[in-house]
């Protein structure tokens, strides 16, 4: 019998022999059985963070709800991308209404469901809503904070890559402070996009108290597992806002997406934390802290910060956010 | 075809008053017709509100422009209003307060009038008696019964009985009897004089 | 049953007896009182199971009727006004969707400036958003008319909009006939939908649609409209057959036999336009009314049907197309393409000015004249309009129009209606 030596380079989810894990350890995605809720031969961007991140999540929540789950989709990216007539990616049952109201139609699918299974005429089935930040944060916010204070039975999943990729890059919301972006462009005195207040949804999602709210990135795929399978074992509203890199849109190479948003954890700048009742229950810690520099510098969105001159004024203030960051959900902390 | 204009302010259930006015005559078997006068009322706000009643069906949706009949809930809007706009020569006047006609200043502009057809009754004294609650529409109901004739004390008691109940019931029955007393002696009194 | 009651009270119990499944509701006048009595009867569970949903928006609310119908849910709301714009993006979704959602519209005049009274502007505004749009004449019609809605839309996959006039019919108290729970029952099937979101099997709903099919499942949707006009006929008919009475249908004639004049109209002032017309006839004038009941889709033939042989049409609508003149007038011109007839649009009743039978007989007199403008303004305040008109041209900052005709016509709440 052949002998492979096997060499350990990571523990925990980090864990890149998943097949060294007991099977209920294991990715969803490492089953012959996995749902392909969002199969293959979807039109994404090579590398495209979003559809990794909704490949993942979506079938996480199928295994959790045994395939009796329901999505609705806002507009944007990963809507053009999985569904362009008459192909449709999606082997669930999927509705796209618009592009702000997918919270809504999750309630009215929800509510619907409720009655049909009190008349016996369904069995139970949960609902998740999806759509990128533009779709959450921005145009579907009021939708999503209506949802979130009824409490009704919705998981909301944010694909958060920064802007609105679909319609060629322009800010959101979700845009970081100096990114450049089509209507954010890389001139003048301060390029990029400003330096507003910012709008994390996330902390948004805990001021309304509901069951559930947890950030993840594609960089660690089995917490974003986990985390939908939490979410999935409790009822009302919950929000998962995952980060999702956009070679297209960040620039950079569609091989270092994974990569992406792991220096985005690791940098402070995009927490990775569960809660649960407006309470944080759990950071997911920042293993090598590594200065923002290291983020920023591979994306062309960001290239103005260091050519051709030096913006050392505009790295400290980022800097700045993600020291904030890490003090205030303890990222260097010790779990 | 009957028509009925009432007049007072936001709180004092002019909607209502038009409302079981139109019940009471449909509890009659005919045809009615209520609505208010459509705007977004504030509390102690002029407000009107409108009833026709006819024995076929009332088709005409006009706000009531020349009336046959004039509540009026609140005699402060006298001097605001103009509460007796198109009413028909020797139409109805019923008003809530103690004071007479006269007093109100009114003598010299109804002086041609039937008497028997200018009534006032203290409603909203009734409605303090009755129902503890300075709410003078009931028993201004009960005085319409008794001025026009045009629908029966039984009827206004059926629809007060059929929105409220206890002791809301109770003491607007009470309030509207009592002013349909006070209206039919008022009544008598005038044609005695006249 | 007969019942003294109010409009939107009726048409909240028509609506129950309908068994509606998911309500989402959002308060705006004069629509209110229609979603707070279906509140009031699901949180009593009078009206079970049914989830009564308060949402935080109107596009909300439209939005979560579409989620509910696609679920195989049959699904209600009301609005109107501002509330039926805001949704506007969800009004069309819903009928592209092909979703028979029942949407009371409790029409009410278009801001700014803002006002709550009642006109058609709001429906009209969403005239081709693809839902089937029916207007009641009274209450009777509108509670009639619900029940009809759902048995319509829920055959064809089309959303209905059921259209009675804000405040005039929605806060009146008159005399209706209620149905029994069984006659509902025996009129309305239980709804079965033609798409459903179902893990069993799974459908992808709303797809993008290219160039290559887009005009296809547009004409798809004119063609169910189409379809529409040969159904509610029929449905009316089952409906008389099960509840006694005439209620819907296309258009309604009335007293226009030998008529040279024919009056057409929508809504509650088809009311007092009969009255008028009884006493014209009275006095020997053959003057006629035609209403139109279904304005979506529009019935060109029968309104041509209708107004064939008259001499003149008069449409009054409480509608405008600014910049052309009546849009309900536009679109019975079209049903009139080859008739040699005088046509006058005549805008009335916006944001609520009263419709006088003293206005409207001394117009029928003019129009029989043939002395109407082709585009008349029916009890126009010509005094303070010229004045503002003069005021722009005196002064570059003559200030807010609405401001400065209330500061001319004096203290507005004195009045009396």
């Amino acid at each position: 019998m052949s002998y492979q030596p096997i060499k350990f380079y990571q523990t925990g989810t980090f864990t890149v022999g998943n097949r060294l894990l007991p099977p209920e350890q294991r990715s969803v995605q490492a089953q012959q059985k996995r749902y392909n809720s969002l199969n293959s031969g979807h039109r994404a961007c090579q590398g495209c963070g979003e559809a990794l991140g909704a490949r993942y999540a979506i079938d996480a929540a199928m295994e959790a709800t045994n395939g009796r789950l329901i999505c609705a989709n806002a507009t944007g990216c990963l809507e053009v991308f999985s569904t362009p007539y008459p192909e449709t990616s999606w082997q669930v049952p999927w509705i796209h209404s618009l592009f702000g109201n997918t919270a809504a139609v999750a309630t009215g699918i929800a509510a619907a469901l409720k009655v049909k299974m009190q008349k016996g005429e369904r069995r139970h089935i949960r609902v998740v809503a999806q759509g990128g930040d533009g779709g959450t944060t921005d145009i579907g916010f009021g939708c999503l904070s209506g949802m979130f204070e009824r409490n009704d039975d919705v998981l909301f999943i944010c694909y958060d890559n920064g802007g609105y990729m679909n319609t060629g890059i322009q800010r959101s919301s979700a845009t970081p402070p100096a990114a450049r972006t089509a209507t954010t462009p890389a001139v003048g005195e301060t390029p990029g996009n400003v330096f507003g207040q910012g709008k994390f949804v996330p902390a948004i999602a805990l001021a309304h108290d509901i069951p559930y709210v947890a950030t993840a990135t594609v960089a660690d795929l089995r917490d974003l597992e986990a985390k939908v399978r939490r979410a999935m074992e409790l009822s009302g509203a919950r929000y998962l806002h995952i980060l999702v890199p956009c070679p297209l849109g960040w620039g950079f190479a569609s091989h270092e997406t994974i990569k992406m948003a792991r220096l985005a954890k690791e940098t402070g700048l995009f927490p990775v934390f569960e809660a649960e009742h407006g309470e944080i229950t759990a950071v997911l810690p920042i293993r090598h802290p590594l200065p923002v520099e290291e983020y920023l510098k591979p994306q062309k969105r960001f290239a103005h910060l260091f050519a051709p001159r030096l913006r050392t004024d505009v790295l400290t203030r980022l800097q700045a956010l993600a020291d904030r960051n890490i003090q205030r959900y303890g990222l260097l902390e010790k779990p | 075809m009957f028509q009925v204009r009432i007049h007072g302010r936001g709180g004092q259930g002019v909607v209502t008053a038009a409302e079981m006015l139109s019940v009471a005559a449909f509890d009659e078997g005919r045809h009615a017709q209520a609505f208010p006068s459509f705007g977004s009322e504030r509390t102690g706000a002029p407000v009107v509100a409108f009833c026709r009643i006819a024995d076929r069906e009332i088709r005409l949706r006009e706000p009531i422009m020349a009336p046959d009949a004039l509540i009026i809930q609140d005699p402060t809007l006298l001097h605001q209003v103009d509460c007796f706009a198109g009413l028909k020569k020797d139409g109805y006047i019923l008003i809530n307060t103690s004071k007479t006609f006269d007093e109100l200043g009114l003598g010299e502009f109804l002086r041609d009038w039937p008497p028997e057809r200018l009534c006032t009754v203290p409603a909203t004294e009734l409605a303090l008696k009755h129902l503890g609650r300075p709410v003078p529409n009931m028993p201004l109901l009960g005085g319409f019964a008794a001025v026009t004739g045009v629908i029966r004390l039984e009827s206004v008691i059926k629809a007060i009985e059929e929105r409220f109940s206890g002791k809301v019931a109770a003491g607007n029955v009470a309030a509207a009897r009592e002013a349909y007393a006070i209206v039919k002696a008022e009544m008598e009194e005038a044609l005695h004089h006249a | 049953m007969l019942k003294q009651i109010e409009g939107s009270r009726a048409v909240a119990e028509a609506v129950a007896l309908c068994r509606p499944e998911v309500i989402c509701a959002y308060p705006i006048s004069p629509q209110t009182h229609i979603v707070e009595a279906l509140g009031e009867m699901v949180k009593a569970g009078t009206l079970a199971p049914c989830e009564f949903i308060n949402v935080e928006s109107e596009f909300a609310a439209m939005s979560v009727a579409i989620g509910a119908s696609a679920a195989g849910a049959r699904s209600y709301t009301a609005t109107a006004s501002q509330g039926l714009l805001f949704m506007a993006e969800a009004v069309f979704n819903a009928a592209g969707l092909g979703l028979p959602i029942v949407m009371t519209v409790a029409n009410r005049a278009i801001g700014a400036p803002i006002n709550i009274w009642n006109d058609h502007s709001d429906a009209l505004a969403l005239r081709d958003a693809g839902w089937i749009q029916l207007f009641a004449e009274n209450n009777q019609e509108a509670l009639d008319l619900h029940i009809q809605a759902f048995r319509l839309g829920e055959e064809l996959s089309l959303p209905v909009m059921v259209c009675m006039d804000g405040f005039i019919l929605t806060h009146a108290f008159e005399r209706v006939d209620m149905p029994t729970q069984e006659q509902v029952d025996a009129y309305l099937p239980p709804y079965e939908p033609r798409q459903v979101l179902d893990p069993a099997e799974p459908v992808s709903i709303g797809a993008m649609v290219g160039p290559e099919a887009f005009m296809e499942v547009r004409y798809l949707a004119h063609a169910k409209q189409m379809e529409a006009l040969k159904l509610i006929p029929a449905y009316a008919a089952e409906f008389k057959a099960i509840f006694g009475r005439d209620s819907g249908g296309l258009t309604h004639t009335y007293r226009c036999e030998d008529a040279e004049t024919i009056v057409v109209a929508m809504g509650s002032v088809l009311g007092t336009i009969k009255d008028v017309v009884d006493e014209m006839r009275e006095t020997g004038h053959k003057i006629g009314v035609l209403g139109i009941t279904l304005f979506r889709p529009f019935p060109l033939e029968a309104v041509r049907a209708g107004l064939k042989g008259a001499k003149r049409v008069v449409v009054l609508e409480k509608s405008m197309a600014v910049g052309l003149g009546g849009i309900l007038s536009t679109n019975v011109r079209m049903a009139l393409s080859g008739l040699h007839m005088h046509g006058y649009t005549v805008i009335a009743g916006l944001g609520g000015r009263a419709i006088t039978k003293q206005s409207l007989t001394k117009l029928f007199l003019e129009a029989e004249q043939d002395a109407l403008e082709h585009v008349t303004f029916l009890d126009l305040d010509w005094a303070i309009v010229n004045k503002q008109l003069e005021r722009e041209k005196a002064h570059r900052r003559s200030g807010p129009v609405a401001e400065n005709l209330l500061r001319d016509i004096g203290v507005v709440a004195a009045r009396n209606y």
